[in-house]
């Protein structure tokens, strides 16, 4: 069982016992009126009762529902997961999913038991659409979540937020296994052209390598060195050539 | 005037430089000279050892008269001078300085008229010029003006089919006869042609140029971006990487079929193609493991053996063009790209630059010297910008052949060693790159295109 008491819950439990205890202490009066004309209490003990309702029977989950109890005749009265409790009493508590509540009473004249079941509606999780074969997902959502990777000057050693994301691509290409990746490499246009293609191709095999250890499989990764010749920014200042020191991932169609 | 061109050269120091800057001030401070700013000597070889001889080439005389001659003969003067001017080894008469007459024949050649001052040439190259049936008829003489017995030293004839192209390349051939004849028996250049990359909007074809920047043209349509032609050592085909579907991949073309020839595609980038000087083999940078390393193989690609293992970009090669035993090229094995050197088989790894940012080699035709763009104080903000170095390969010592004309690139030395040609952008931008040629000491630098040219190859012959 599992099951939490809400802040109000306790209160109202609080109100509720001492209700109790005044009505109780009501009837002894009256009752006492009537012992001597019932038989003597040395007779055997009488069976305990007791009744276990819960108001309402079904809840949506975060709702509550207030269990009530009433007993006879019993010494302890314990409930399954809530412990042992007064004769007679309230409790709110707020399960998470379907429960049976479970009341022991146990007396000198026995033991009975009582049961109400509390059923909790559970909405359904929105399940995803299962991913065809042909689903590729939107251009905008691969972009956001297989973003490009930028480099340090000369460097085709990954930056650390460009492994994390490497995880983050991971995810997205295994809930999209149609799609496939071409990995550009590029680099600024200072420096030499040849060498910037060598420097382009290690700087998309390092994004290649990263995926790989995230779990792509190596056969849905392309990579393509364009160096310099393609520039995504042609501008004479750092801001510009760090935009063209990237790994660039896009869908291979 | 001295027959060699002497420069000055700073010796490379220890290339732990810049690690070692405080053990250099303990030694200060003992009062220890530190001896690496020791001066020395180089020379480059700009000629074959004799006195630059002083060389007066005359306007030809039209040996007919109709319309076709006179533009005919104004090119071929043109060429013929500029060829001789170019070669490097000649004190060129300037035409102002020249006798007013123009003699076609020897003996309307008067020599004292042209052996003393102003003139005070001791070769004067003339002859003459016409046309006859659609033909250009040339006389192309060499006098010796100082030898009064026997002066003539070259007589030469061509008749072509009369053109522009004819006219210019017929200079080209009689240039280059006297170029062997006085140039210490190396042929000339003039007959050789450049290739390099075009670019024509996004894309960028390989084109061919005669060495003087003429004729420039088109060789290939592939319409997408190719680079690094480089020619093989018999002028028939050129091997280049261009970007296809699975990125750059090596191509040839052969230029007696006019079309492309096989070359065995792999995996991964493909680069910077190399012609070994026996023409059967091409060094090249793949990236088929995923590393761009250094590759040979055969003339189609096939038999590929793989030279370097090392992580990180190797690309450039270049053979030794003497030996054929010996490739230079670059690595970033340790960070920025340097220069280094192999033998064929991967063995004897030399590192040749001890820092800065140094690419694209080229090995001089002698086997003596590498030439190649280096930007010795490389880094994000730093002064300094990319030069065109040549260095001995025996002793590391370098020479710095251009200053402060912005970025300069792809040095390729022309065939007789007395040349360079290179891509140089004033301001830096890639589409105002040109090709430039100059002589190997750096001196008489001319553009030779217009901007959007990149990466010149100079053939081999």
């Amino acid at each position: 069982m599992n099951f939490a008491k809400s802040t109000l819950g306790k209160a109202g439990t609080v109100f509720a016992a001492l209700a109790l205890i005044a009505v109780t202490g009501c009837h002894k009066k009256s009752s006492g009126i009537d012992t001597s004309s019932l038989p003597p209490a040395v007779t055997a003990a009488p069976a305990p009762t007791a009744t276990l309702t819960a108001d309402p029977l079904a809840i949506d989950l975060g709702q509550s529902v207030v269990l009530n109890w009433r007993t006879q005749n019993a010494t302890t009265v314990t409930i399954d997961g809530i412990g042992e409790v007064n004769a007679n009493g309230t409790q709110t508590v707020a399960p998470s999913n379907s429960t049976n509540f479970h009341l022991v009473a146990k007396g000198d004249g026995g033991t009975t038991e009582a049961n109400v079941r509390v059923t909790v509606r559970v909405p359904v999780a929105p399940t995803a659409p299962a991913n065809t074969d042909g689903d590729m997902g939107s251009e905008e959502a691969f972009h956001r979540n297989v973003p490009d990777a930028f480099f340090d000057y000369d460097s085709y050693e990954l930056r650390p937020d460009a492994q994390s994301a490497a995880k983050t691509a991971a995810q997205y290409l295994a809930a999209h296994p149609a799609i496939r990746v071409v990995i550009g490499g590029y680099a600024d246009e200072r420096g030499s052209a040849e060498y910037n293609l060598a420097l382009g191709e290690n700087r998309a095999n390092s994004a290649r390598t990263a995926l790989i250890a995230a779990g792509v499989a190596p056969n849905r990764l392309r990579v393509i060195s364009y160096g310099k010749e393609k520039q995504f920014c042609t501008e004479q200042n750092e801001a510009c050539w760090q935009q063209n020191r990237r790994a660039q991932f896009s869908i291979d169609r | 005037m001295s027959a060699m061109s002497r420069l000055q050269v700073r010796p490379i120091r220890s290339s732990l430089r810049d690690c070692l800057w405080s053990l250099s001030l303990i030694l200060l401070l003992l009062g220890v000279h530190p001896s690496a700013r020791a001066q020395d000597w180089f020379k480059t070889e700009t000629s074959s050892g004799a006195e630059r001889i002083r060389l007066a080439a005359a306007n030809f005389r039209p040996s007919s008269a109709d319309s076709q001659t006179a533009p005919l003969k104004n090119t071929f003067d043109t060429t013929l001078f500029s060829d001789l001017a170019n070669a490097g080894i000649f004190d060129m008469v300037s035409k102002s300085l020249m006798p007013q007459a123009t003699p076609g024949t020897g003996a309307e050649l008067n020599a004292a008229d042209w052996a003393t001052a102003p003139t005070s040439a001791a070769m004067v190259a003339f002859g003459t010029l016409g046309t006859q049936g659609g033909r250009l008829v040339v006389t192309g003489l060499l006098y010796d003006v100082k030898n009064a017995q026997y002066p003539q030293v070259l007589a030469k004839q061509y008749n072509e089919v009369a053109s522009e192209d004819s006219a210019r390349q017929v200079a080209h051939r009689f240039a280059d006869e006297i170029i062997f004849r006085l140039g210490g028996g190396i042929p000339g250049i003039a007959e050789t042609k450049i290739y390099y990359v075009r670019k024509t909007g996004s894309n960028k074809e390989i084109w061919e140029m005669d060495y003087d920047g003429a004729n420039q043209h088109p060789i290939t349509h592939l319409g997408t971006v190719s680079l690094s032609p480089r020619i093989s050592p018999d002028n028939t085909r050129l091997a280049f990487s261009s970007l296809g579907r699975d990125g750059f991949q090596i191509r040839t073309y052969s230029l007696l079929l006019g079309r492309m020839v096989n070359f065995s595609s792999v995996g991964g980038t493909n680069l910077s193609p190399a012609w070994s000087p026996d023409g059967r083999e091409i060094a090249y940078s793949s990236s088929r493991t995923g590393d761009p390393e250094i590759w040979v193989a055969d003339s189609t690609g096939s038999l590929a053996r793989r030279l370097t293992s090392f992580r990180g970009p190797d690309v450039s090669p270049v053979f030794n063009p003497r030996t054929g035993s010996q490739l230079a090229w670059i690595s970033g094995r340790t960070g920025l790209p340097q220069l280094y050197i192999m033998n064929t088989d991967g063995s004897a790894i030399t590192r040749m630059t001890d820092g800065g940012y140094a690419t694209s080699p080229s090995w001089s035709p002698n086997g003596q010297f590498l030439a190649f763009a280096w930007d010795r104080k490389y880094g994000p903000g730093a002064p300094g910008g990319q030069d065109i170095y040549v260095m001995e390969v025996a002793t590391k010592r370098w020479i710095q052949l251009t200053h402060d004309t912005g970025r300069c690139d792809f040095p390729s030395w022309s065939p007789d060693g007395r040349h360079i040609v290179y891509a140089n952008t004033a301001d830096g931008r890639p589409e105002h790159m040109r090709v430039w040629s100059m002589l190997a000491d750096g001196t008489g630098k001319h553009a030779l295109t217009g901007p959007g040219a990149d990466m010149p190859n100079w053939s081999w012959k």
